[in-house]
């Protein structure tokens, strides 16, 4: 691809990447007051900015998102209980990693190389091109470190990073999470392990434990303590 | 604290922030109760050092707010620029020193005695524990001072088994010690519902942060002025080398203002504050304010820190439930054995982690390597790696199924770790800028050690598949880095010789009574305990002083 292509299709993608199209693109000089500062979870000004910023570009290409798209679908698929990596949005946060952890950037975008030139030497056509048996065969040979030729070092690294960011990316979305069965971060009254799980693994709280441990009925009550410093509970 | 003291004594305060307000109860700066798709980062800690989320506003590096090192000598040096500063973030672990950890020296023969004792102290904790609420359980161990505690929660499961692997090998572990409110102290603050996040600062105001439990109540009289965005630069003085004000720089226009004061209490983190103290040079105080003894910015000193992580078959495909619990450790062993005994001089109490915890930014990383811990019912290992609905399964089932635990020790305080200023280097507000020399002396490495034997037979006793290799000598025993436990103090000791220390015993400075030091500076040592709690009973205790002190007519 030429690089004047390149270009076009990074400013396309730019706009198609989805994340949040409320962002248009910002040409470079412009007030940066006029950056859509689109996140708000505590951020200091500084924070929305850099944010910002890093909202108006993409990384993938055109052509290297299709490529991200199928393999985060291989490693994250659809199953019984959950949706697939690019239903929960992992290629648009693993674009959003590129940015914001430059260092990422080389692994990825070589890797993606790697494993054309490879699809190149074994049919004669490119990753996308290529059926599920024939992008299978080229990914077996990199999904399992133990057992990878000593050759295929460089794609296993690429596949590694790529296995790491296409999980975390999935079970830290709301579908990943639901998947996962985390019912926290929300009000709760920590009572202790549930009788049953205690009993599952052969433990229970000791009688001094839970004597001194709260009892949830008195969070709400204003503490006093007697002049040796001992609660008094009621 | 002094501010609280001060202004509730009826005294008009300058509070100087070099960061903005911050408050977790407003909706702008709140991160508490957030999911981490949120973040576009999920939280990783790619802008915020401890993860998008963490409060602590600034990091190990400031832009244009450099510090350097000497001599290749390692030192990291963690800044929250907020008001509150790094108590917005901390682990809330809140222990007394006991009377051991005050008189060192005379048990070992290293390092200095504090000039006051436990019992010079133990009123200012037990108001510091009814003030501000810390949870705990009355043990009755020596030099683990009781307080006044509010109920601890109960351990979740990776506690139990720590319990149990921990007795087999004669370690004690009892319930943590935390300022969270399991229970309401008052109704000015509210009360703990176990999310986990006290690193996220809590909105109602749960858990300890200076900013909600002591600037709140000392902005409440109108006796105290907040100026954020306020860098000090130095403490002003006059021809007889009294202190009469600071100059500092307002960020927002970088211009240089003066404020005066009769008295003046630095409280800017023990490294800030002997920064200001060494810029703070008049014909009077040549080498910095009250340091004709060179003492300050030496013995510097940070807690030793060193960790292990293991992996619990037992807690494979484990049932769900809430296990948030309060943020932190609800278990903790403290420091059990006789250094009489053993190859090095000081103590460490061990931390505990582990449990079904938020999914956050980075989780599910490691199964290049961490799958084959997964066995099929014939105990065949899945193989590392892979791909597919069997990965997506094993993701599942390996979940809250990783223990770890955290050594944090005693270091000696040596004169020769220290900061200075840089003589070549600025920030951009033109203030010179610190240089740090610190380097571990063998005591530190051999705890180390000691830490590391102990972790691998508590995790094995617990049933664990231990993590990793053992870091060996070649890696100081995985001593952390100094300066990254962020318990730095000692820059500006207490001690009754002027020659050989900063403050007195009330932490005023010996060769300018107007001026005080109420941050961890004025440690002489700090014990295996994290500071916070001794430096609020110290800070009201000066604090109380100085309101004598003016009544007396000798300020």
């Amino acid at each position: 691809m030429d690089r004047r292509e390149n270009l076009k299709l990074l400013i396309a993608g730019s706009i198609g990447a989805g994340y949040l199209l409320t962002t248009g693109c910002t040409p470079k000089g412009e007030d940066p007051k006029n950056l859509k500062l689109v996140f708000d979870y505590g951020r200091t000004e500084e924070e929305k900015l850099h944010d910002a910023k890093l909202m108006e570009e993409t990384f993938f290409t055109e052509r290297e998102r299709k490529m991200i798209d199928i393999l985060v679908d291989i490693i994250i698929p659809k199953d019984e209980i959950s949706c697939s990596a690019t239903e929960a949005g992992v290629p648009d946060f693993i674009d959003f990693m590129m940015r914001d952890y430059p260092k990422f950037q080389v692994t990825m975008r070589g890797g993606l190389m790697w494993l054309n030139a490879r699809s190149l030497d074994s049919y004669n056509k490119e990753f996308t091109a290529c059926s599920e048996e024939e992008r299978m065969t080229i990914i077996d040979r990199i999904a399992f470190p133990d057992q990878a030729l000593p050759e295929d070092g460089q794609g296993v690294a690429f596949f590694n990073q790529l296995r790491n960011l296409t999980a975390t990316g999935f079970f830290t979305s709301k579908q990943g999470i639901a998947d996962l069965g985390y019912v926290g971060n929300r009000p709760n009254e920590w009572d202790g392990v549930p009788e049953e799980v205690l009993q599952k693994h052969g433990l229970s709280y000791d009688a001094r434990t839970l004597e001194v441990c709260l009892k949830k009925e008195e969070r709400n009550m204003i503490a006093n303590w007697d002049a040796e410093g001992n609660l008094i509970r009621s | 604290m002094a501010a609280k003291v001060l202004a509730e004594a009826g005294y008009k305060v300058a509070l100087m922030e070099a960061g903005g307000d911050y408050d977790p109860a407003k909706e702008e700066h709140r991160t508490q109760m957030r999911w981490p798709w949120e973040s576009p980062r999920r939280g990783a800690g790619t802008v915020r050092p401890f993860g998008d989320f963490d409060a602590a506003i600034g990091g190990w590096d400031i832009e244009g707010e450099p510090y350097t090192r000497k001599n290749g000598t390692s030192f990291d040096w963690f800044r929250s620029r907020m008001l509150g500063g790094r108590t917005n973030h901390w682990g809330r672990i809140s222990l007394r020193f006991g009377p051991l950890d005050f008189k060192r020296k005379d048990q070992d023969g290293m390092g200095d005695n504090w000039p006051v004792s436990y019992d010079d102290v133990k009123p200012y904790y037990d108001k510091v524990d009814k003030l501000v609420g810390v949870f705990g359980s009355k043990e009755g161990i020596y030099n683990e001072p009781d307080g006044f505690f509010l109920p601890p929660p109960k351990p979740r499961l990776h506690e139990l088994y720590v319990k149990k692997g921990a007795q087999k090998s004669k370690v004690p572990v009892i319930p943590s010690r935390l300022s969270v409110l399991t229970r309401k102290i008052n109704n000015d603050r509210g009360v703990c519902f176990f999310c986990a996040q006290c690193n996220r600062a809590c909105q109602v105001y749960a858990d300890f942060s200076s900013s909600t439990c002591l600037v709140k109540p000392a902005m409440k009289n109108g006796q105290t002025d907040l100026y954020t965005y306020a860098m000090v630069r130095e403490v002003l003085t006059d021809d007889k080398g009294m202190a009469t004000g600071v100059a500092y720089i307002y960020k927002p226009d970088m211009k240089e203002y003066r404020i005066s004061a009769k008295v003046v209490i630095l409280a800017a983190s023990a490294c800030e504050t002997a920064r200001i103290m060494l810029n703070s040079k008049s014909k009077y105080h040549p080498n910095g304010i009250s340091n004709s003894s060179g003492v300050v910015g030496r013995y510097l000193h940070d807690s030793t820190g060193a960790d292990r992580m293991a992996f619990m078959p037992s807690l494979l495909d484990r049932d769900r439930y809430n296990e948030d619990g309060v943020g932190g450790l609800h278990v903790y062993s403290p420091w059990w054995l006789d250094n009489k005994k053993l190859d090095f001089p000081r103590g460490y109490h061990i931390e505990y982690w582990g449990g079904m915890g938020m999914p956050g930014y980075g989780f599910g990383f490691g199964m290049e390597q961490n799958r084959k811990l997964l066995l099929d019912k014939m105990g065949v290992p899945a193989p590392n790696g892979g791909y597919g609905a069997s990965l997506k399964k094993d993701i599942r089932r390996i979940y809250g199924a990783f223990v770890g635990m955290s050594g944090r020790g005693e270091s000696i305080p040596q004169y020769d770790n220290y900061c200075e200023i840089d003589p070549n280097t600025v920030d951009k507000y033109g203030i010179p800028v610190l240089r740090f020399h610190y380097k571990w002396t063998e005591h530190e490495e051999k705890q180390a050690r000691h830490m590391q034997d102990t972790f691998e037979e508590i995790l094995t006793n617990m049933g664990g598949q231990l993590m990793g290799t053992k870091p060996g000598a070649d890696a100081q025993y995985g001593l952390a880095a100094p300066g990254r436990i962020i318990h730095e103090v000692g820059t500006t000791r207490m001690g009754d010789d002027p020659k050989t220390s900063v403050l007195n015993s009330y932490g005023q400075a010996h060769e300018c009574k107007n001026l005080f030091v109420v941050d961890g500076g004025s440690f002489v040592s700090q014990a295996d305990k994290n500071p916070t709690w001794t430096i609020l009973a110290l800070s009201w205790r000066t604090s109380d002083y100085i309101v004598d002190q003016i009544k007396k007519l000798n300020l």
